[in-house]
């Protein structure tokens, strides 16, 4: 520094502001910004490109009358219910087997989290080759002579989407498990001593007293599944490109192929912000009961 | 977050068995009925998440004849590498035919620059935020937190308006500027924790001497926390590497990234498909985050425990 014999505030701030440029444009211009933009254009008619001819609520008029928006939200919610149950339910039963003080912990752990270093599009392209209808599963079992087996998921437009969860359940569990293998971790191993004195059995001692204790970590996680469901788009599009015809399409491809493909850019803004409302919903009273006591986050 | 990653790191080790000591559960035996139940339940587990991988490996050692006759689960009568060979060189994506090596060297492309700019931009801001606090720097911060929770479809357009003022869109540099911008929240808030964490002496002994906020950085901060930095490349490279959104947005076919040259050449639908060429190049897509996973082990989980809000 030039000027070391006056080592003013204002100096030692503004390098530290200058530094932080990059992070100041990012937040305002990109988060703020881009989102209000969003948002602001979805009142409007834009088509090919965005104009500010304001139409009102007629986007999401529109929105909400299109069969394929309707299946999209229905698809979301599927495979959002299953992904919270499942991936909470065998991801803690996965770290309470491995919290058993087992050989092996190591390697079973790495078996259960390394698809989750794949990328949903290699995950949905295993899980398509593993599921078709000819070489796969089904194809396998009726060659074993049970003729009449049927199991084709990505084929049969009513359960297509328990099809994509089974692929998004093999990559997305691990995660959870380590997630709860370190809440289990975290618990005082006195808890259990006092709980096996007073002979109560291990199932009881999880559901009545481990459980509980760990709720900050189950708000964590749940907050982590709920912001990857909403975003689910590469999974289905390597899995099944939204098909058979639109049944497993999901709201993120929507917003995409609306507006990059139909070119109707006022769509693919009213859905885009439908999706933030939707994860506005579960963040905002998780940030308040999280953050809302302290004064500095 | 970072709780999970302490707690994480001292997973294995057995400070709950020192506790036990004599007093402790009385031993059991290797076959006990518990034993059996808890490791079988672990192996047919782990069997299940293994499967796919093996299919994966399985089926692109085999010929296309070979695949059609057999089942998808029987190991390869004839092992054959050229799947692999036609996957990397010669596999089409619409009137390409130059295989996924394209798309890997774009990936490559595409990865070293976001992974250095990202982790170079994030951990100066991290640093700002820790040890140089200025006037509204919180409430930076906080927006950019509760950005990472934004759906990225919210913020696709404005910044191909933004990329496309200055002449950046569908190029390279693009791209490498949307992944620093991404990155950037669960970044900054993984050095912004282990920069808080460093005991302030040092900090405040390195001022008295007389180094400025640069000097600190790139002399103290930097050297003394390596482990994070490589927490952090993890996660950009594996994070950035597996990226399909941003690539299918901001680039051009003759740019795309691996994985969406991948998703063009399996589910093209011209041609016949060749399974074995597919899943060769599936493979090869997803076997630079899985070197890293299987190099990195305990850092991995420290990275994705950090980066998990990433999703």
């Amino acid at each position: 520094m030039s000027k070391s014999e006056r080592p003013s505030q204002l100096f030692r701030n503004l390098n530290a502001k200058v530094a932080s440029i990059p992070m100041i444009l990012t937040a305002m211009v990109v988060f703020v910004g881009g989102t209000a933009w969003t948002v602001l254009y979805s009142f409007t008619n834009s088509k090919l490109l965005p104009r500010l001819n304001f139409v009102g609520l007629d986007q999401y008029y529109r929105l909400w009358a299109t069969p394929r928006w309707l299946i999209s939200i229905e698809n979301l919610l599927i495979y959002g219910v299953i992904s919270l149950v499942f991936s909470l339910v065998i991801g803690f039963l996965l770290a309470a087997l491995l919290d058993q003080k087992i050989r092996f912990e190591d390697t079973f752990r790495t078996i259960f989290l390394y698809p989750f270093a794949l990328s949903f599009i290699v995950t949905g392209l295993v899980w398509q080759w593993l599921l078709n209808p000819d070489f796969g599963v089904q194809g396998v079992v009726r060659s074993l002579g049970w003729t009449s087996f049927d199991f084709n998921p990505l084929y049969n437009s009513s359960i297509v989407i328990y099809g994509i969860s089974i692929a998004a359940l093999w990559q997305g569990t691990g995660l959870i498990m380590c997630l709860m293998l370190a809440g289990l971790r975290g618990i005082d191993e006195d808890i259990w001593k006092a709980a096996r004195v007073d002979g109560i059995p291990m199932w009881k001692t999880y559901l009545f007293i481990i459980i509980p204790m760990m709720r900050p970590v189950f708000i964590t996680t749940l907050v982590i599944i709920a912001s990857g469901i909403v975003k689910v788009y590469d999974l289905v599009v390597a899995q099944t490109s939204g098909g058979p015809g639109i049944a497993s399409e999901v709201p993120a491809k929507y917003v995409y192929d609306y507006m990059f493909f139909a070119q109707n850019l006022g769509q693919g803004f009213a859905a885009s912000t439908m999706m933030l409302l939707s994860v506005m919903i579960v963040i905002v009273p998780w940030a308040y009961l999280e953050f809302g006591g302290r004064k500095r986050v | 977050m970072s709780d999970h990653a302490v707690a994480l790191s001292a997973t294995s080790s057995n400070w709950r068995d020192d506790a036990a000591g004599p007093s402790g559960p009385k031993p059991r035996h290797m076959f006990s009925r518990r034993n059996i139940f808890l490791y079988g339940t672990l192996v047919v587990v782990a069997l299940y998440y293994l499967l796919p991988l093996y299919v994966m490996v399985v089926t692109s050692l085999k010929g296309m004849p070979e695949i059609r006759l057999g089942n998808i689960f029987s190991p390869p009568l004839e092992i054959t590498f050229e799947p692999w060979v036609k996957a990397w060189s010669q596999a089409c994506t619409g009137l390409n035919c130059d295989g996924l090596s394209r798309g890997f060297w774009n990936s490559v492309r595409i990865t070293v620059p976001s992974v250095i700019l990202s982790i170079a931009i994030a951990s100066v801001n991290g640093y700002a935020l820790a040890n140089w606090r200025f006037k509204g720097a919180d409430t930076f911060f906080v927006i950019l937190i509760v950005g990472a929770f934004i759906p990225y479809q919210v913020m696709i357009y404005p910044i191909v308006i933004i990329l496309r003022e200055i002449g950046l869109y569908g190029s390279l540099t693009g791209l490498v500027i949307v992944h620093s911008i991404f990155g950037m929240p669960i970044l900054t808030l993984l050095f912004r924790n282990y920069f808080t964490s460093m005991p302030e002496e040092l900090f405040r002994a390195a001022r008295v001497d007389g180094a400025g906020f640069w000097g600190i950085y790139l002399r103290i901060m930097l050297p003394m926390s390596l482990p994070i930095f490589v927490v952090a490349i993890i996660l950009q490279v594996t994070g950035i590497w597996n990226d399909f959104l941003f690539g299918v947005v901001y680039t051009r076919p003759d740019t795309y990234p691996m994985t969406v040259q991948l998703n063009n050449i399996v589910n093209s639908v011209q041609g016949v498909k060749e399974y074995n060429v597919n899943m060769a190049a599936t493979i090869l897509t997803g076997l630079v985050p899985l070197i890293v996973y299987f190099i990195s082990g305990k850092l991995f989980v420290r990275g994705i425990a950090a980066g998990a809000v990433k999703g």
